[in-house]
């Protein structure tokens, strides 16, 4: 299943990279489901993306939660707390 | 258009003016201007990128604005919004809300400028003595922001 992972702010340096298309198993339907994914490649990964770290997630930029379903062609973006204003 | 998001300065006069002209049933106007400050938590801060997500942050602003007519009775409501390099004394983000009378229109204008701050996808990235650092998110602005939810429902 081909979806487009988008990465922001702190975390996209982090992750030094502002996103990726990605083709992933379709055991993979929720954005929990494709965190642990992500978090899987270790490294920067694992820590920026780490539970109990402060991270949103939209998907198809509408404001998304871990059991938000991920779906073929969806676009899903990882980012800080929003801090504009 | 409603929401702009842009490199460019805005002219605040100009734009309340364009907002309200020629439309007699407007009687309040009221406006947020937030400008870039020389320091925050204690540091010195030369310069500040802003930093956004295109698309979702149009699609935010224009839910945050659409909530507020919903609550209450406005005419027109403008968000401006800067993105990109900005320094000290510039202006950053400018609300503009009209409506028949002041309170409502204060009370939107508030509530959009709350909303945006913990809704909108932007981040600040600033420049201090000791380097680079991306601002982080404030509890007192999700407690303001919190101030607008509905009341939570009694048991009784």
């Amino acid at each position: 299943m081909k979806v487009k992972v988008l990465y922001f702010a702190g975390l996209r340096e982090q992750l030094g990279k502002p996103g990726e298309e990605l083709d992933v198993s379709p055991a993979v339907t929720t954005v929990a489901g494709l965190r642990t994914l992500l978090m899987g490649r270790g490294g920067a990964w694992q820590t920026a993306l780490a539970q109990g770290r402060a991270l949103r997630v939209a998907v198809n930029q509408e404001v998304a939660q871990p059991t938000t379903p991920v779906k073929p062609g969806d676009e899903v973006a990882f980012f800080p707390p929003v801090t504009g204003g | 258009m409603p929401v702009r998001v842009q490199t460019q300065d805005f002219d605040a006069g100009a734009e309340i003016a364009a907002l309200r002209r020629g439309n007699p049933k407007i009687g309040a106007v009221a406006s947020f201007i937030g400008i870039c400050r020389d320091a925050n938590d204690g540091d010195a801060v030369t310069k500040m990128t802003l930093e956004h997500y295109p698309g979702m942050t149009e699609k935010a602003l224009e839910n945050i604005i659409s909530e507020a007519k919903r609550r209450w009775d406005v005419i027109e409501v403008l968000v401006v919004h800067r993105v990109g390099e900005l320094r000290p004394t510039d202006q950053i983000v400018l609300v503009v809300v009209t409506g028949a009378h002041r309170g409502e229109a204060f009370a939107a204008c508030e509530f959009i400028m709350d909303y945006l701050k913990t809704r909108a996808p932007f981040w600040k990235k600033e420049e201090t003595p000791q380097g680079a650092r991306w601002v982080e998110a404030r509890a007192s602005d999700d407690e303001a922001a919190q101030r607008w939810e509905p009341p939570e429902s009694s048991a009784a």
